[in-house]
């Protein structure tokens, strides 16, 4: 197995009485993009900022690249790249400054081809203020990958833009994972971290409550697969069956929609009864759990590991 | 172009294309000039004696604690120190840099100014040219000190303001560019030995503009420079990347340890 890119041993973080993680340990590997989720107040940016090397932990290990963040902080600056939640540029600096500013401290050559990939290059010459939410986030992330770092910590990167964009910025972050970087995703979007991260760790109250891939999270809830059913006749509505381990059923727009415990076992019975009655089956949809329900039952519950 | 010079040039582009210190590097000290050298000379003829010194004093101050101080506290309170961190941006090159634009910028001023009273007003032109320049880098780096001390001290905005009108106001009253020094009583004297403004006049008066100084000029550049070397240093030990971060090295208080070189002057000259 080949050695973590990030690893966090027993990392607690406390400021004067308020402990914000407690002792918290997991591993990074290189090339992974891991999601950080939790609500406000769950300890992600404290976990950031101590991974940054922005703050020292209270207690515990951590390593980035091998390397001690608040010990070494001057090795770190050339391995990470961070796209900070809030602006982090003065207002009247423009793009091409930035990159220019940028690249000059890391030493390596300005990359204004990312302004090419994440539109920015009729802004070039505007002052940061004057862009967009969206573009001032799109130029963090292009200052955040240009001296190509081996780990990127994304905060809620794709906050406030439009479709077009987040899908390129997802096709972006991509790139950089199979080039082999790491990627760390702080985000509040769990269809972005559904969608992008191979492993997601969700924290609350300073503690990691699960961790492991979004299939992996969202098989372990409570939560029902929903499954819309829509047939020629219309037999599942006249017929009134009911099936295996159905928690809730409605009908709506044509189709009768059944909330299962048990996926197999609820689908064939459908199936088998649609046959039974000469029917035609038109469509058949099956909706698991999303992160975003798994989310939402950890933090309303509080439940432990 | 090295870190360096990218900063440097990012810096000083932005004291011309952010409105508020094009108004503090250029418009307000210009525009202050032009008003008394028309209005002002006119009023009090002996005002023109000192009208080029006064007013580079006038611009100096203004352009460093009325310039200087907001956009460092602003920065630090938006996160930009943060980044600055994280990019391996040194905390010597946040401070010392926007001082070295500002000085640049107060250099033009300054020759503006110095190359157009006598052409505008037939204001005297400074007599002793290397000491002229000497006391006018001694001014710049005592008030860019105290300025940058002053941005990384304050807590918000606000504070920045109350600080830098502290300096500024009573300079502007007692340092000696609207009365002579010599017309104060001996307490406000006292108290104006206090303020960079009425050294910088008492040594370009004794050393440049070949008049009478009120007390040792060259004792006020060392007060001048030594406060201006004091300043920076108290600003690198003070410094703190965020407001959040609550590991400060020394309390906030200490930067009051600038004006020690004046108290002693006091004493001394």
């Amino acid at each position: 197995m080949t050695q973590p890119i990030i690893q966090l041993d027993n990392f607690r973080k406390a400021y004067g009485d308020y402990v914000a993680v407690h002792g918290i340990s997991f591993d990074v590997q290189p090339g992974e993009i891991f999601g950080l989720l939790g609500p406000n107040g769950a300890g992600k940016t404290s976990t950031l900022e101590c991974l940054e090397g922005l703050r020292a932990p209270t207690s515990g290990t951590l390593r980035v690249a091998g390397i001690n963040p608040a010990a070494e902080p001057r090795k770190l600056r050339n391995l990470i790249g961070v796209q900070l939640q809030s602006a982090g540029l003065p207002e009247s600096i423009n793009p091409e400054e930035a990159m220019k500013f940028f690249c000059a401290y890391h030493e390596v050559a300005p990359r204004f081809d990312l302004f090419d990939r994440l539109g920015l290059n009729e802004k070039r010459k505007t002052q940061f203020y004057e862009l967009s939410t969206g573009q001032q986030r799109r130029l963090a992330l292009a200052l955040a990958v240009a001296h190509n770092p081996k780990v990127v910590f994304l905060d809620e990167p794709t906050a406030g833009l439009d479709v077009a964009t987040r899908v390129e910025l997802h096709a972006l972050m991509r790139e950089l994972q199979a080039a082999g970087t790491t990627i760390i995703l702080a985000t509040h979007d769990m269809a972005e971290a559904e969608e992008m991260s191979d492993r997601v760790a969700i924290l609350l109250k300073g503690q990691i409550v699960t961790i492991g891939t979004p299939l992996q999270i969202t098989a372990t809830g409570a939560g029902l697969t929903k499954v819309s059913v829509r047939t020629q006749n219309g037999s599942l509505q006249s017929a009134g069956a009911v099936f295996p381990a159905v928690e809730q059923q409605m009908f709506k727009d044509d189709y009768n929609i059944y909330f299962s415990s048990a996926i197999g076992p609820t689908v064939a019975a459908i199936i088998t009864c649609i046959e039974s009655q000469g029917d035609a089956l038109i469509d058949l949809r099956v909706e698991r759990p999303t992160l975003e329900d798994r989310f939402l039952e950890i933090t309303a519950t509080g439940e432990s590991k | 172009m090295n870190a360096f010079a990218h900063h440097f040039s990012f810096e000083f582009r932005t004291g011309i294309r952010n409105k508020t210190l094009l108004l503090m590097n250029y418009l307000f000290p210009l525009g202050f000039y032009l008003m008394m050298g028309f209005i002002m000379v006119g009023i009090n003829p002996l005002f023109l004696d000192v009208l080029i010194p006064a007013m580079v004093v006038f611009a100096v101050l203004a352009a460093a604690l009325l310039g200087i101080p907001d956009p460092l506290v602003n920065a630090r309170e938006n996160g930009i120190f943060r980044s600055y961190k994280i990019n391996g941006i040194p905390s010597a090159s946040i401070l010392i840099i926007p001082a070295l634009t500002t000085f640049l910028h107060l250099v033009i001023v300054a020759a503006i100014i110095t190359f157009t009273a006598p052409l505008m007003f037939s204001a005297p032109m400074p007599v002793n040219w290397l000491n002229y320049i000497i006391v006018f880098v001694a001014l710049a780096l005592a008030c860019t000190g105290l300025a940058v001390l002053i941005g990384v001290v304050s807590p918000s905005s606000r504070m920045t303001v109350l600080w830098s009108q502290l300096i500024f106001v009573p300079s502007m009253l007692l340092g000696g560019l609207m009365l002579p020094y010599s017309m104060l009583p001996e307490a406000a004297g006292k108290v104006a030995q206090l303020l960079p403004a009425a050294h910088a006049m008492n040594a370009f008066n004794g050393l440049a503009m070949g008049r009478a100084a009120d007390f040792s000029p060259w004792g006020s550049v060392i007060v001048l420079a030594l406060s201006g070397l004091l300043a920076f240093a108290l600003a690198g030990f003070l410094f703190s990347w965020d407001s959040r971060n609550t590991t400060r090295r020394g309390h906030p208080l200490m930067a009051f340890l600038a004006l020690l070189p004046y108290a002693v002057g006091i004493l001394v000259f």
